[in-house]
Parts: structure tokens; sequence; C-alpha cells
């Protein structure tokens, strides 16, 4: 490969590739407000300027092509002269009033005044006023004071989504961003301008103000809306989740998520209505019981009923751990075979760049490991529409629905679920398919522990507990923590955050096991995942270390024998 | 080395003491006819001057406009995690204002980094001393407790700019 000298380092790099490029991938940060990564070159922020041997003026690095035997500097005097100049231009009709943006703390204007600029202004005129708190769409916000002009939302818009939508207006120091008349900026994807911009302009208006982004503390996860599974940060603070983020995974998402993985993913997780403690219907009322009489309740309903009288529905959202121990002790303990898991593809809502039809997070995963959902309950049992059809005629009685509102999903389910003589659900939040259940146990959401998915491209990803539960302490169990998580007590405000009293599905399960006399010797998810990878040939050789943090693609296609979960 | 007979080194007048009273008592009647500095608290209030940190305080101007935009600064410089600040948005030109604005003054140990880092000279520390509570919950200082007229701070006010 051809090499290149940075700053007196030897550097490989691809043909084709600029000199911002080659540096970024050997460790070497030039700064830069307009390049991205992901985006055409633009090279109007002229704040990545480097200093080129035998070129007679500075050029800026992200539209300059790497040669061989290039001698790049970036920390010369010249170049740190320019950087400064640069920094001291945009920085004339920038306001400087950071404790009221909201970027502040991720902001690279911010960052940037600290290493690349004397910290002076020598400025004494008047700021240049332009509008501010801009409605752009439902969902962004435009500070247009604040604006660098950079075109990063622009190209976003025009290169990710093809939507034309954002331009720029006017000229010289009074350009600004705007939409296109009669347009507004409400593509699908349109909230990750937000991420881009590098200031505070454009502003994610479902978070505007409510936490300081250090206030906050960040956890590795996936996206809960489709089966795309994007790499992204859930931001809590005080046990609470307050905003979603995408995470760079170049083989999945790239930088960015879609607007309603952003904003519809998370609020159920700091709802109300999330069920707290098992919940026995006594009277026709649903009211709060202990674990042990919830277990025992449904241990006598169910042992009342024929095994072709009890069916199980389970989401398609599981995780893996949590599907192998709900179809063990479905198949095994329960011994029924009237188990499926229910299919959510709502056709013609997914676009070739991220969303799929798919709205369940683990498919494929099921697929893989020999269930195709809604098509082929193995072992000779009935299948999903089979099962709703025997409950309409009477031939179910009893079932098992595992983290899934089916009313919710479709309404027309509220007439069969009302035909069971007895419905026990697993359930995150009470919704309307609760309103039928005899017993409810309370699920933790995906924010409240650990697992792992498998998206539609056969790539297994884990996600991780941002929300502690009753049984959840933040750092016994690993969990990112702020400043306030850390060194806050039990007696500080904000240290009595609401905590439910949740089990993740396979912890409840366990315990129905137990109840019916098998003893499962898991404690934690981990263990589950250890006793897939050694029995399941597709998963050999993983655990959640080797899946870390941005996942792994199963060979899918080696592992001729599909093998039954 | 030789362990010292601390007994053996002693005068006999010093080993009887009364020496030593004496001069002790002499000091304590000396000053018995020097002038006072106790002050009869809390029949007589300490007045203390614009130095010192009593407990932190949120300026309010004339207008009934509360100088903080909640940035949380304060909250943050805080070694003691005394300060919770909750933003939200408004219609003023500045566009945020603290929805809630608690200081634990359990945690508060009077350093006045908060007072120090604060943009909007908004935080100030204020004269006031008297802190007692019988419960934890009466410690926390919401904003009903906080806010206090600039008028009242402007001796604070002055001093802080000192030193800006
Ligand atoms: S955009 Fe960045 S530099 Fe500008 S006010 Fe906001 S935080 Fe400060
Ligand atoms: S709004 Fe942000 S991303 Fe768009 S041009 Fe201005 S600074 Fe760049
Ligand atoms: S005086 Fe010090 S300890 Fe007290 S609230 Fe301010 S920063 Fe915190
Ligand atoms: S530093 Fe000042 S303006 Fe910022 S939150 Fe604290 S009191 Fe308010």
């Amino acid at each position: 490969m051809p090499k290149i000298i940075i700053d007196g380092k030897e550097i490989e790099f691809k043909p084709g590739q600029t000199v911002i490029q080659a540096a970024r991938e050997n460790g070497i940060e030039i700064p830069h407000f307009c390049w991205h990564p992901s985006l055409s070159v633009s090279g109007n922020c002229r704040l990545c300027l480097v200093e080129i041997e035998k070129m007679p003026k500075l050029v800026i690095s992200c539209s300059t092509t790497a040669t061989e035997g290039m001698v790049v500097q970036t920390q010369s005097e010249k170049v740190i002269a320019a950087r400064n100049a640069v920094m001291e231009f945009i920085l004339i009709n920038h306001p400087l009033d950071c404790p009221i943006c909201d970027e502040a703390g991720e902001c690279k204007l911010q960052d940037y005044t600290y290493q690349h600029s004397v910290g002076e202004s020598r400025f004494t005129e008047e700021k240049n006023h332009k509008e501010k708190r801009i409605e752009l769409g439902p969902n962004v916000m435009f500070d247009g004071e604040r604006c660098i002009s950079c075109s990063r939302c622009i190209r976003f818009c025009d290169e990710i989504v093809g939507e034309k939508e954002l331009t720029f207006i006017k000229r010289g120091d009074r350009v600004t961003i705007t939409t296109f008349p009669g347009k507004k900026l409400e593509n699908p994807y349109s909230m990750n301008v937000t991420d881009i911009c590098p200031v505070g302009a454009l502003t994610n208006r479902d978070f505007r103000f409510k936490s300081r982004v250090w206030e906050m503390a960040p956890t590795k996860t996936i996206c809960s809306g489709c089966a795309r599974g994007c790499n992204i940060d859930l931001w809590t603070r005080n046990n609470e989740v307050l905003r979603i983020t995408p995470r760079q995974n170049e083989d999945v998402n790239s930088f960015w998520m879609c607007d309603n993985g952003r904003l519809n993913t998370f609020k159920h997780v700091n709802a109300n209505d999330r069920v707290s403690g098992p919940h026995l219907r006594k009277e026709g009322q649903l009211i709060k019981c202990g674990w042990d009489e919830a277990y025992a309740k449904t241990l006598s309903e169910l042992k009342s009923f024929a095994k072709d009288e009890i069916a199980a529905l389970a989401s398609s959202s599981l995780t893996v751990e949590d599907t192998y121990l709900v179809s063990k002790f479905v198949r095994s303990t329960l011994n029924m075979k009237n188990f499926d898991f229910v299919r959510k593809v709502v056709a013609g809502s997914g676009d070739a760049i991220l969303i799929r039809e798919d709205k369940a997070t683990n498919a494929k995963g099921f697929e893989l490991m020999g269930v195709e959902p809604g098509k082929s309950a193995s072992g000779g049992g009935l299948k999903f529409d089979e099962i709703i059809s025997h409950i309409e005629s009477g031939r179910i009685k009893a079932l098992i629905l595992i983290e899934e509102d089916l009313i919710g999903w479709n309404p027309a389910f509220e007439k069969i679920l009302s035909k069971l003589d007895f419905l026990v659900t697993i359930s995150t939040n009470f919704d309307a398919s609760t309103s039928f259940a005899n017993v409810v146990f309370p699920a933790s959401t995906y924010a409240e522990k650990n697992g792992t998915w498998i998206n539609f491209q056969g790539r297994i990803q884990r996600i991780r507990p941002a929300v502690t539960t009753i049984e959840m302490e933040r750092s016994l169990d690993g969990m990112s923590q702020s400043r306030w998580d850390k060194f806050g007590t039990d007696f500080d405000s904000w240290g009595k955050a609401k905590k439910n009293d949740a089990r993740p599905t396979w912890k409840i399960i366990s315990g129905l096991a137990s109840a019916f006399g098998t003893k499962y010797k898991f404690t934690m998810a981990e263990e589950i995942f250890n006793e897939i990878a050694h029995t399941n040939p597709l998963f050999t050789g993983l655990d959640y270390d080797v899946v870390g943090e941005n996942g792994v693609q199963l060979k899918t296609e080696t592992v001729k024998k599909k093998v039954t979960i | 080395m030789a362990k010292k007979n601390r007994l053996k080194d002693l005068s006999f007048g010093q080993r009887i003491y009364i020496t030593e009273i004496a001069k002790g008592l002499g000091l304590t009647l000396k000053n018995m006819f020097k002038p006072k500095f106790t002050m009869q608290y809390p029949e007589v209030k300490f007045d203390p001057p614009a130095s010192y940190r009593g407990r932190p305080v949120l300026a309010v101007e004339e207008n009934g406009q509360e100088r903080c935009v909640a940035c949380g600064l304060c909250s943050r410089v805080c070694p003691a995690l005394a300060i919770e600040v909750q933003a939200a948005e408004t219609e003023n030109e500045k566009e945020r204002y603290p929805e809630k604005f608690e200081i634990n003054m359990l945690r508060c140990i009077f350093c006045g980094f908060c007072e120090e880092v604060c943009p909007e000279e908004a935080i100030l520390m204020s004269k006031d001393y008297e802190l007692a509570f019988t419960n934890r919950a009466d410690a926390i200082y919401g904003k009903d407790k906080l806010l206090t007229p600039v008028s009242r701070l402007q001796d604070r006010i002055n001093f802080v700019r000192q030193f800006k």
C-alpha cells in the first residue's frame, strides 16, 4: 500500500483516500466541522487546513487526495495559526452563550475552541442576529445564530435520505438554513441532523433542555424498533431513559437511525403503566401479589387444563436467552406443543435505507434456530393462525402470552382473548391484552436486561441494561454510571428514582418452572447464552465478550442442518 | 537509643507544679480585665462581612425575572453534589429557566464553587448561616427558599466582581 507521512509518522493509505481519511484511520484527528466520513466533501469550514510539503499554500485535508510520499504537517506553526484564525472567524457571529445552548458538552465548536483557539475575541462590534427557535419539522428545532453553515444537514438529507428538504439561503454572514418552500424537514431520518450538526443549531425537540449531556450515562445497546437492530446509546439519568442516539456500526446502521426508533422505543420503559410486581385478577381487578402466590396460581390453573387445551404465544422480540428458556419450559416442562411466535410484519413500511418491514427484533433468530414464526411451529404443534382459530372455536382454553400485546398489535384479537378461560401474560406494561389476563408477570424491558438479538442479516448483537429494576444495582451489575449515579445515596432526591419490581422473562420462566418442579440452574442471562453456545453449532465459539459492542455476523450458510431450540 | 527517664530530668520546683499553676492562673486573671469578644448569640446576631460564605441563594431581578438559565454548571462543579437543576424552555430571550432548583443544605460545604462558576451571576453565597433541620427532607431547599431579590445581595455581588 502507498505511504504518506503525517507529522513525521509514516502511515499507509488506500489509493483514492483523502488526507483527512488516511489520518483518521490511523488515529490522527485533524479538526473539522463540515467534513463527515459518510457525506460528500464540501470543504467550506476551512478548519482542516494542513501544510503539505512542496505546496505553496495550506490546503484543506478533506479534499486533498493522498499521494505516495506526501509529507503532511498538522501541527506546524503555520497550521496552528491558520486554525486559530478560522476559529476566530467562525466565532465572530456565534453567540457566546453555551450555558443556554443544548449542545454544550458535546459541541465540536466548544471543544475546538478549547483546543485550537487562543480564547480571546478581538471582535468588538455587534454580533449578527438571526432567527432562533425555528421549527424545521416536527422533530427538529433550528437556531439560526448558532449555525456555522457547514452544510452537513443539507448533505445528509440529499445524500443519505435522498429527500431534498434543506437548503442555504442568503449570502455572506446572513446565510442561513431553511426548508424548501412548502416543505418541512420530516423525512423518517430527519433527527440524524441533530447528531451531525457540529453545533447547537439543530436540536432534538423531544429532548430539548431535558438534561445536560454530562448528567446522563450512556449505555451501548440495540434499538428495539425493527429487525435492523441499529446500534444505539441509551442515555439515562435518575434511572430514566431520556434519549437515544445512534452508535456507529458500519455493518448495520453506519452513523444513523430512524426517527421512529429514536422517539418511540423508550417511552414505555419510563411509563407509569409499567407492571411492577406480579398481579392476580381478584373479583375482576388485577391486584398486586407476591411472586410465589402468582407462580402457585399459574401452576394450579394450568394443571386444570388438558395439554392440548393450552397454548403459548411469544413475541418475536424475545432475546435469544429468553427464547431458549421459554422453549425449554414449554416443550419439556409443560410438555405441550402449541407454541409459536408472533410475527410482526408491516408490509410496505420498510425502505432501502434502514427501516425494515419486520418490526420484531429477533425473528431471524427464531428462523435460524429452526422456528419460522407464524409458519412452522416445530414439533408438530399448532402454529399462530391455528392457535388463534382454536381459541376462537373453544378448543384452546388457556394461553400463555409472553411479552406481546396482541390486542395493541391488532384490535381484532380482542374478541379472541376474551374467549379464554385462563390467560397468563408476561408483560412490561399494562396494555389492552393484560386487561383480559388472570395473571400478569412483570417483565423487564429491553432496557433493563442483558441478552442478545439476531438481526435480519443474521448478526448477533448484545443488549445491555441501562435502567435498574429493584433487584439490580448500577455499580454491582456493571452498568454505565453518571457522576450522580456513582456518588448519590438513597437519601438524595435523584437517588429515589422509580424502580420497578420486574424480572427478565427467562427469570420469570425459571420461577414458573420450579413451581412445576423443574429447576434451571441459571442465575444470569450470560449463563444461558453459554449453554446455547455449547449446544448449538450456530453459536459455537461465541460468548458475550466475543459478541462485544458491535456484534458478530453468524455463519448462517455453513449451518446446514437446522437446529431446534 | 536509651530510654529517657523523664521524671529524673525534672527539678524539684517543676515536680511540685505549683509555679506552673500560678503562672496559668495569672494569665486567666490578666484576660479577665481585657475587652470581651464573646457575642451573645442568638440574642445578638453576627453580621458577616461581604466575603462570608453563607448558604447559596438564587438571585431574582427586581422585575421578578430569575437570573438562572439552568445551565447546570453549578450542579456539575459542586464537589458535594448538593445541587439538582431541571431545565425547561421559556419564551424569554434566554431560552431556558430552572423548572426545579434544589440545594441539599446537608450536602453543601459552602465552598462557593457554584457562585464562581455561574455565568449569570445567579447563584450567590448569602450571609445566612442559620441552618438547622430536624429531618433530611427539610434540608433540601427548593426555589421557594432560594430565590432572593438582587437588592439583598448587592454587597456580595460587589465583592465577587472584584475578582472577575
Ligand atoms: S453550539 Fe456549541 S459553541 Fe455554540 S453555543 Fe452551543 S455549545 Fe456553545
Ligand atoms: S444547521 Fe448545523 S449542520 Fe446544518 S449547516 Fe448549520 S451548523 Fe451545519
Ligand atoms: S457552595 Fe460548594 S458545596 Fe455548596 S452548593 Fe455551592 S458548590 Fe456545592
Ligand atoms: S450555574 Fe448559574 S445559571 Fe447555571 S444553573 Fe447554576 S445558578 Fe443557574
